[in-house]
């Protein structure tokens, strides 16, 4: 009997788990395909640096990384720029030092700067509080295989802006995104019931990529889903950043325990055996 | 009731001798360890000591985080992300820590049902009983405030609405939730004494475990049968039993190692799975979360919290009854704490005189569901209060009631129990069958 109350016990904790709402407003969540997913996924290393490159060519000007420290871009399962590089990349930046009451150049040991003004908010750890899905019913239970999708919400945010829908007013504020949910809603798009007749929301960011933002140094791709693809790998890994010491760590405890739990139950087998009358 | 009969420790040599006129503190870890237990436990009395470990590890962990954690509104969060990126391991240690609170309520929650199956909580268990549900509420009480200290989004908003519920209470709530936070709102104040009794607690819980320990050495441990050890003599002791070490250690080590390897894996490859994605946004007063749910843990009382609403004809009557005092948000405390207040209870509600559930053919199903019930609570806590959800949390918050003040009580009276067996050895031995030529005694019943 506890067997079976175990097993449910067990679904009933994936089942409740996690961001669990009803979805009460629908969004477009693409399931892109990530390198870093799994328990053996890992960060590429050159889609970590062109995420940076249109984190810098884009995002940075409204949107700051107040917790990743510019020494980090040079650090193994990161972006691992050069030391020279990662170097030149932060003087880059201009930071303000208590010590002086005055800007100076960043030094490896700075962090980015964090953006305040026009309201974007800190992009550090965007793909961790954010999870793209929530199903099926709300329920959570696909991000046991999914994983919680903060990388692919921004990746879908990025590239889910669409022509505003016929319902809408001309003149409602901000732009159509079919992946944003908590946006303004003008009223003339919802049915007899409330419920809403097109997927997203309006959001208040304009567009920021629209394909061929960027040239990368590698010829990758510039097509728009390439590029959202990118920097929401990039953002995943400022979220993140031990992610592939993390795995590697758990892939080894797991092992290591797997190992133990056969030995002791060889010799759990073996101490019990002339009890249970079976030597 | 006397100990189960058993070899006690001897001093031998001179300097043991010695010491042992001083302090018996050899001859208590040998009569601890060398404990008679019923040699029938089964797969389920392994939690207790996955409980031990996890305390342990919260513990350890826990002390090295304080090493690098700021308790302060403007710098808790950031000096948690410091230690998820700057400190050396912190990242897993932050995350074992995290996840160990997840740990520990699985396997407390698998003890106490197991607990509830078995009829532990029976004569002569009810003070381990009453001991084990104070620290079921200690454990409730610390991961909630540590929940609180990374002041993220969920953090802050969570605390508003979990002391707002003492706010409920009439005439001194408010004076209540402004003493518990030490100022009208969230703040500071709360911060700082969250971590203070956040560190305390995990302390008091350990001194309880010694004593949860100690009561139920003082009687020794339940088993699968609910027949008691025999006490007759020291060789009919040792036919039901088998001595803590080396048995039962290594089993519990084995469990431990298995339950482990998940929790690592848990850590290793899905660390924020259990947790929430807005506590990762810097707590904001000003822009509440669309939806604030605990932690998975609180869920089955968040649950009966919310059921009992202004429209259910109970909660109007007791609103009646008592002139308006005990509104729909009093009822929903009062009932949350109920809950846990009639599972503290069942040794006293609980009138059969048959311990373990096996053989009590009407307990069995009725404790079935007593435990989907609980799974089904969890579900809805985490759902929002329109729709179907609002009865179905009524119906499964009555029936948790309804197990305990009513079915307990009656099912002692109507119920018919099958046979027990005679001691514990013929249990063992029904399972174990001793090869042929030895006495093969009464099969027991399963």
């Amino acid at each position: 009997m506890f067997r079976k109350l175990t097993l449910t016990a067990a679904t009933m904790l994936a089942l409740t788990s996690g961001q669990v709402f009803a979805a009460e407003a629908e969004t477009e969540i693409e399931d892109f395909a990530f390198s870093f997913e799994g328990p053996f996924g890992s960060f590429d290393q050159m889609q970590l640096q062109r995420g940076l490159q249109i984190y810098t060519e884009v995002c940075s000007a409204c949107h700051g990384l107040e917790f990743v420290a510019f020494r980090t871009l040079h650090d193994e399962g990161g972006p691992a720029l050069p030391e020279d590089q990662m170097r030149a990349y932060a003087e880059f930046y201009e930071v303000y030092d208590e010590s002086i009451e005055d800007y100076r150049a960043a030094t490896p040991a700075d962090k980015f700067p964090a953006v305040t003004g026009a309201g974007a908010p800190d992009l550090s750890l965007m793909a961790k509080s954010r999870a793209g899905f929530h199903g099926p019913l709300g329920s959570g239970i696909n991000q046991l295989v999914k994983g919680m999708g903060g990388a692919e919400y921004i990746a879908s945010i990025l590239s889910g802006y669409h022509e505003t829908p016929e319902c809408a007013p001309e003149d409602f504020d901000g732009y159509y995104n079919v992946a944003f949910a908590p946006g303004g809603y003008p009223e003339e798009c919802l049915d007899d019931h409330g419920h809403r007749t097109v997927p997203g929301s309006w959001i208040g960011m304009a567009p920021p990529l629209w394909g061929d933002d960027v040239e990368y140094a590698d010829g990758h791709s510039t097509e728009l889903h390439h590029e959202a693809q990118d920097v929401a790998a990039f953002l995943m890994w400022t979220a993140e950043p031990k992610m592939m010491a993390r795995k590697q760590a758990g892939l080894s405890g797991v092992i290591l325990l797997i190992m133990l739990s056969v030995l002791l139950y060889l010799t759990n087998k073996r101490l019990w055996a002339p009890h249970k009358h079976k030597d | 009731m006397s100990g189960i009969p058993h070899d006690h420790y001897e001093p031998k040599t001179g300097i043991e001798k010695w010491l042992h006129t001083r302090l018996p503190i050899v001859g208590l870890v040998y009569d601890t360890l060398m404990l008679p237990t019923p040699k029938n436990l089964n797969w389920m009395w392994i939690w207790g000591i996955v409980l031990a470990f996890t305390l342990v590890l919260q513990i350890a962990t826990g002390i090295v985080l304080v090493m690098h954690y700021t308790p302060h509104v403007d710098l808790a969060f950031a000096s948690v992300e410091h230690i998820m990126r700057d400190v050396n391991g912190g990242h897993m240690i932050r995350y074992f820590h995290a996840n160990g609170a997840s740990l520990f309520f699985v396997a407390v929650y698998l003890h106490i049902f197991r607990g509830l199956y078995y009829g532990s909580y029976k004569a002569p268990r009810e003070v381990t009983w009453i001991i084990g549900m104070l620290m079921y509420l200690m454990m409730m009480g610390t991961a909630f405030m540590g929940y609180v200290l990374p002041w993220g989004q969920m953090s802050f908003h969570g605390t508003a609405v979990i002391t707002g519920l003492f706010g409920a209470i009439p005439f001194i709530g408010e004076s209540i939730q402004t003493w518990l936070l030490g100022a009208s709102a969230v703040g500071q104040p709360a911060l700082n004494r969250f971590f203070s009794l956040h560190y305390l607690l995990p302390f008091v819980l350990l001194g309880l475990t010694i004593v949860h320990v100690w009561a139920f050495h003082t009687t020794g441990n339940n088993n699968p049968t609910g027949v008691e050890v025999r006490r007759t003599s020291k060789e009919d002791a040792a036919k039901d039993t088998l001595p803590f070490w080396p048995y039962f250690v290594i089993k519990d080590l084995f469990a431990l190692a298995v339950v482990l390897a998940v929790f690592m894996a848990i850590v290793g490859f899905m660390p924020n799975y259990l947790g929430h994605p807005d506590n990762y946004i810097p707590a904001n007063p000003l822009a509440t979360p669309s939806h604030i749910v605990p932690e998975w843990y609180f869920l089955p009382f968040y649950a009966i919290l919310r059921a009992f609403t202004a429209d259910v004809w109970l909660v109007q009557l007791v609103n009646f009854v008592s002139f308006g005092i005990i509104d729909a948000k009093f009822f929903g405390v009062l009932a949350m704490f109920g809950a846990i207040a009639v599972m503290a209870l069942a040794p006293w509600l609980d009138t059969s005189s048959v311990r373990s559930g096996r053989y009590r053919p009407m307990f069995k199903w009725w404790f079935a569901l007593l435990a989907f019930d609980f799974l089904v609570l969890m579900w809805v806590g985490a759902m929002p209060t329109d729709g179907i959800y609002p009865y179905i949390s009524l119906i499964a918050a009555t029936y948790w009631f309804g197990y305990f003040l009513v079915l307990l009580p009656l099912l002692g009276v109507i119920e018919k129990p099958l046979p027990q067996p005679a001691t514990i050895e013929d249990d063992f031995n029904a399972h174990y069958a001793p090869k042929a030529g030895a006495s093969a005694s009464a099969k027991s019943a399963e």
